[in-house]
């Protein structure tokens, strides 16, 4: 147990407000987590832990451990930027991957938005079948926002970008 | 009376984050699809890094710090490499 009674007055408030902060932050995007209903919507609760949450700790931290160096120490910004930049990642891929295993399944419980998205998909194949386009296809597909999200039927590979080769496989079905 | 007010503040945050965690446990063992899971796991690391933080400023050790360190540069591996075997079924294709 270190000694609290040197931290000046001032230092100890702001520490127990960053701290404060930051852990009751988490235990709202726990709460969250817990009691939303979709996968979709609790995909963004935790994201109050690993915002706020680490850097109210991560300030008060570094207040804490300046006054007790009696220099500024900023280690604590390592573990900041680790977060920052690998949460986003683990979110990004574990979204598509239940959107990915949610179409394979074929549910519905999706949000409008995606479902939409799935839906002028569904058509546009409709309609490439209905008069085979060659060119028209290929032409629209480069800026087509519909195309990132492959249902999963016709699935070839997430990291594809739209070029050649996407074409191709695009085009396949229709030729 | 700064030493009552910090040894409150990260004793609150203490039993805060354990709730948190127990919170996500929680969802780690209803979650009803793997994707839940994996994201409850996700969280998890998350939690029990600030809890090891804030057990480093109560107790001034600096062990602690390394630990959470180490946790937060290397925790997201396993949840990315679960992302990807829900996606592909594989983890190295």
């Amino acid at each position: 147990m270190t000694d609290f009674a040197s931290v000046p007055l001032w230092l100890a408030l702001l520490v127990a407000f960053f701290v404060m902060l930051g852990a009751t932050l988490t235990l709202i995007g726990a709460l969250g987590f817990v009691r939303l209903v979709r996968f979709y919507d609790r995909l963004h609760a935790p994201t109050l832990g690993t915002s706020w949450g680490t850097c109210g700790v991560i300030i008060a931290s570094m207040l804490l451990a300046s006054h007790f160096q009696n220099r500024v120490i900023l280690h604590e910004i390592l573990i900041g930027l680790a977060v920052m930049c690998t949460v986003p990642v683990t979110l990004m891929l574990l979204g598509r991957a239940a959107l990915h295993r949610d179409r394979s399944e074929g549910r519905t419980d999706m949000p409008p938005v995606l479902r939409a998205c799935r839906d002028d998909r569904a058509r546009e194949v409709e309609a490439e079948d209905v008069d085979q386009p060659s060119e028209e296809a290929g032409a629209k597909g480069d800026t087509d926002p519909a195309d990132d999200y492959t249902p999963g039927d016709d699935y070839t590979a997430p990291e594809e970008t739209p070029g050649e080769e996407g074409e191709e496989t695009r085009d396949r079905p229709s030729a | 009376m700064s030493g009552q007010i910090l040894v409150f503040a990260l004793g609150y945050s203490q039993l805060v984050l354990a709730l948190a965690i127990c919170l996500v446990g929680l969802r780690i063992l209803r979650g009803p699809r793997a994707q839940d899971r994996v994201m409850a796991l996700d969280a998890l690391y998350i939690a029990v890094m600030l809890l090891f933080l804030v057990t480093g400023m109560r107790l001034g050790s600096l062990f602690f710090f390394e630990a959470a360190m180490v946790i937060a540069a290397v925790g997201f591996v396993s949840s990315v490499a679960l992302a990807k075997f829900l996606f592909r079924g594989e983890v190295i294709e």
